[in-house]
């Protein structure tokens, strides 16, 4: 060992190089968990290729006992399994760190690095010789270095045991093959090296009242409590495991057991124009309709999109974001559509925007965007991404008010459309907020009116005329003040030392700037911070911004796109907002916010 | 401009239906189209159908995209609901209006340009997904409010009103549909309501995705000589090899017809088909027949019409999801949410 190896307690990475479709990716969710099960912090990034075989993939593992979960962007423990980037991986490794590589195949470029240590553990050849099978030889290797680590940083092998039990539940067969290969490595580890490494875990007791969930499913889960009862889709990476998720919670809870009937309808449409058309229909007859999809889908909708807003229709849309167009960087991650959402569609159109910063809002706000899409009778785009959608993150248990009751909105039953004195006029706002009773297909007879764009009055009827037009349009304005004061506010977090410096973002950066605003303030620089959960930004944001004289944006897209928005929506000068930007397709890592911050402090102390 | 509101005259000697309706309970505003359109026609045959099958008007959805027969259904059944979406985009909007409420009645009018080009994917996906809806396509083979493009049911060698031939092969919603599975298969003219009426009747009690081709001139811009979609060329080239008559399922009524020459169809409803075969050589059971058969006619310059296939045994899209009986807009939100119980249960897997 290397005598600069520093002990480093329940604070480190370790970073898994594998070759994808060959099982790793069990191995590593195992792993994490077993670590979240000794109650100690730890957050799980997922880099993967476009690619179903044979691709380069990557699983990053921070355990964190002070909790904070964003990328540190070092890794201390690299677990090297993949020929084609060892380079690469040797390369990432801190000073002082450990490579753990497969020794079947000794490699003289190890010696490269002569600031960490090298362990060799021939895990091929342990599995070839214990292992029949081709492919199981393959899938168990991933098993023995699991094994290996519990030895090196601690793992108890009881929790990893247990962990094992549960996924194979019945098939004792696969029990025993797996806590065998589990065993090789860690025999071999505990034979040849003197475990732990001082870079190790240690049980704590943080973990209690959280769970380990990604985005996507705890969306899904939010879509199956607020009673959404049509979803539609297009499967795209990375939204489709939300899809996926909906139905298995469905299968489960909607079904009847004894005759097999589903009360929720899901339909694979033929694209993305057909699934936020097939949300509209649904909704348009009183259902509650949800699509997932991601950027290029959202591109697809928005005809449709702005048809929604005119017609006042209400729609929940997820967003997982990722990067750019087409092929190359489809499976990373980003906040590039939070313009495009905003303004989807042509003409006068605007949107109200949700966005979650971890997948428990993931949950919250899927339930609120149905509650304010039937409330305001509009489209309601949900905002995450790949980060928060398919890594799965440490947050508090979901909770649930058995008091919640949908928020239907001003939906008229037919027996008060009978008893409407005159006729029923669809787009009459009767309490000055701007929103308009509406009423379902098939209820009552005087209930009855075209849908259409923009070519209808207030009444419902068909015009062309402008006075008619500026009518409808200029009431969908009062109606955005009014989402204003619904949508929710964002979590501001104040330091008593501030000044008055402070720190907008949105999403998944929230891990790097609350451990950013942390070390920051450890080195004398004191900020505070508001995390923006909606579009129309609500008051608080304003004031936020009218209380410092300088604010960073951080935020995950090249063109500064939630500083534009501040630009455009509120009266706070361009001149004094900052932007720190990270946008290369990872998830964020604190220092970038760290580093940007400290420069301009400096800076602004000089001057 | 806005809507014309037609005046609604009712004389006491008109007659009822079921429901106490009159036929002018099914009409709607005043057609704003050319004098002439065939889809005039149309909107007549839709009134007198549904006023004979006796559909609560408020339990109709009328849907459509954009085009001149997408904006007919302002023309009929005024009381009832209607939609009218994006361009080519109806059938997902009926797709999702079916899902919420499957006792809801879709009525959708779309064209050769609606369903054809912008919108021939979601034609396509509907006919599979065997959505439980009326499909009227009134074909004029022509773009009538852009001014006379041609549209993909253009024939090769019809030449536009201004001159230009068209060299590219048409898509036949009819070939096409029968290929895609379709369960519901017709043809018709929008100058022969004989033919058409018992057709939407039919068509609106099946259970599954109905598509009625109808042949209507457009009179302002491909209605002359070297058209083969114009009033001269359809009534002259198109034959009838299957007439469909509708019988609802009323106790007391019977139809007396000769074995042989009547192929009966029992639909999902209880009602009854009866397929009259004009042309012998014609079999409107056997998908691979039928379309040969409309290929042959084809080449010969014959346009063949009526109820071409049809198939009742196929489940629509509630049927393949397994979708409970109640319409899903009406599941109370108790047995929809599982509740605080089952949230705190269920996330023992997260950790």
């Amino acid at each position: 060992m290397p005598g600069n190896a520093k002990s480093r307690i329940n604070d480190f990475v370790v970073k898994l190089a594998n070759v994808n479709g060959t099982g790793s990716a069990s191995a590593n969710t195992l792993l994490m968990k077993a670590i979240f099960r000794m109650g100690i912090p730890v957050t799980g990034k997922n880099f993967f290729p476009s690619n179903i075989q044979g691709l380069p993939t990557w699983y990053e593992i921070r355990v964190s006992r002070k909790g904070y979960l964003a990328r540190s962007g070092s890794v201390d423990i690299m677990v090297a399994m993949n020929q084609a980037t060892y380079a690469q991986d040797l390369a990432e490794v801190s000073p002082g760190g450990t490579l753990i590589y497969d020794s079947t195949w000794p490699r003289e470029s190890v010696i490269a690095r002569p600031d960490i240590a090298v362990i060799g553990i021939p895990l091929a050849r342990m599995c070839n010789e214990r292992f029949a099978k081709t492919r199981v030889r393959i899938l168990m290797k991933n098993m023995a270095y699991v094994g290996a680590l519990a030895a090196l940083i601690d793992i108890e092998l009881k929790v990893i045991e247990k962990l094992v039990r549960e996924t194979f539940a019945s098939k004792q067969a696969l029990i025993e093959s797996n806590m065998d290969a589990i065993a090789l490595g860690y025999d071999y580890a505990k034979k040849h090296f003197a475990c732990p490494l001082p870079t190790r875990l240690k049980r704590l007791d943080k973990t209690a009242g959280h769970i380990m969930i990604d985005g996507n499913t705890a969306a899904a889960l939010g879509c199956v409590y607020a009673g959404a009862t049509v979803g539609a889709w297009y499967p795209i990476t990375p939204s489709t495991s939300l899809m996926d998720a909906f139905r298995a919670f469905c299968e489960e809870f909607r079904k009847d057991p004894n005759t097999g009937e589903r009360n929720f309808c899901v339909v694979q449409a033929e694209d993305e124009l057909a699934a936020i058309g097939v949300v509209l229909g649904a909704t348009w007859n009183g259902a509650r309709a949800f699509t997932p999809t991601s950027g290029p889908g959202m591109s697809l909708m928005n005809e449709f999109l702005g048809f929604a807003y005119f017609a006042e229709l209400p729609a929940v849309v997820f967003d997982v974001q990722r990067v750019g167009p087409s092929t190359g960087m489809p499976t990373r991650t980003q906040q590039g559509d939070i313009l495009a959402a905003a303004h989807a569609s042509h003409g006068d159109t605007r949107h109200v925007v949700l966005f979650p910063g971890d997948p428990r809002e993931c949950f919250e706000l899927s339930v609120a965007a149905f509650d304010l899409a039937d409330r305001l009778q509009t489209p309601v785009l949900v905002l995450s991404d790949l980060d928060i959608g398919m890594n799965d993150w440490m947050c508090r248990e979901l909770e649930w008010d058995p008091a919640y009751r949908p928020d239907r909105g001003k939906v008229l039953k037919p027996r008060t459309v009978a008893r409407l004195p005159g006729r029923f006029n669809r787009y009459v706002d009767p309490d000055g907020d701007g929103i308009a009773p509406r009423t379902i297909p098939g209820g009552h007879p005087k209930g009855s009116y075209f849908v259409r764009g923009s070519g209808h009055n207030r009444f419902g009827e068909y015009t062309e005329d402008s006075d008619e037009y500026l009518e409808v349009v200029d009431r969908l304005r009062r109606k955005w003040t009014t989402a204003a004061k619904l949508v929710p506010d964002p979590v501001i977090r104040r330091t008593r030392k501030a000044g008055n410096w402070g720190i907008v973002s949105v999403g998944s950066c929230n891990p790097a700037v609350n451990e950013a605003i942390d070390r920051l303030a450890a080195k004398g620089i004191h900020l505070n911070y508001c995390r923006v959960r909606a579009f129309p930004f609500t008051r608080k944001v304003e004031r936020f911004l009218d209380q410092h004289d300088y604010v960073f944006v951080v935020e995950q897209n090249r063109d500064a796109q939630l500083k534009s928005l501040l630009m455009l929506e509120t009266s706070y000068p361009a001149d004094r907002m900052h932007s720190i930007l990270s946008y290369g397709g990872l998830p964020m890592d604190y220092r970038c916010v760290v580093e940007a911050i400290e420069e301009a402090y400096l800076a602004g102390v000089a001057a | 401009m806005t809507s014309i509101v037609k005046p609604r005259i009712v004389h006491r000697g008109l007659s009822r239906n079921r429901l106490g309706l009159t036929i002018r309970d099914y009409e709607g505003g005043m057609s704003t189209l050319c004098a002439g359109c065939g889809h005039d026609s149309v909107t007549a045959a839709i009134i007198q159908a549904l006023f004979e099958l006796a559909v609560p008007p408020h339990r109709v959805a009328k849907m459509s995209g954009i085009g001149c027969s997408s904006k007919t259904p302002a023309y009929f059944l005024g009381a009832s609901h209607s939609f009218n979406a994006v361009h080519g985009r109806m059938p997902c909007i009926a797709t999702g209006a079916a899902a919420a409420n499957r006792e809801l009645y879709l009525l959708g009018v779309s064209g050769d340009g609606d369903s054809l080009s912008i919108g021939l994917g979601q034609f396509a996906h509907a006919v599979r997904r065997n959505l439980d809806m009326l499909y009227i396509i009134e074909n004029n083979g022509v773009y009538g409010l852009t001014k006379g493009q041609f549209s993909a049911s253009a024939d090769i060698g019809t030449a536009a009103k201004r001159g230009e031939v068209n060299e590219q092969p048409p898509i036949d919603p009819v070939q096409l549909t029968m290929a895609l599975g379709g369960t519901f298969v017709a043809r018709s003219f929008s100058g022969d309501k004989d033919q058409l009426v018992p057709l939407i009747k039919a068509g609106m009690r099946h259970e599954g995705f109905a598509v009625i081709d109808v042949l209507s001139p457009c009179v302002t811009f491909n209605d002359h000589e070297a058209s083969t979609k114009s009033y001269a060329y359809t009534r002259e080239h198109s034959h009838e090899v299957m007439h469909a008559d509708f019988v609802p399922p009323m106790p007391g009524i019977t139809v007396s017809y000769d074995e042989g020459e009547v192929v009966p169809i029992t639909m999902h409803d209880g009602s009854r088909l009866l397929l009259r075969k004009v042309s012998d050589d014609y079999d409107p059971h056997s998908r691979g027949a039928a379309i040969e058969y409309i290929r042959t006619q084809q080449r010969k310059g014959e346009v063949v019409t009526g109820l071409l296939f049809v198939d009742e045994s196929r489940p629509d899209m509630h049927g393949i999801n397994a979708t409970t009986g109640m319409p899903l807009n009406e599941l109370a939100f108790r047995g929809l949410c599982p509740g605080k119980r089952r949230l705190a249960s269920l996330q023992r897997r997260y950790r």
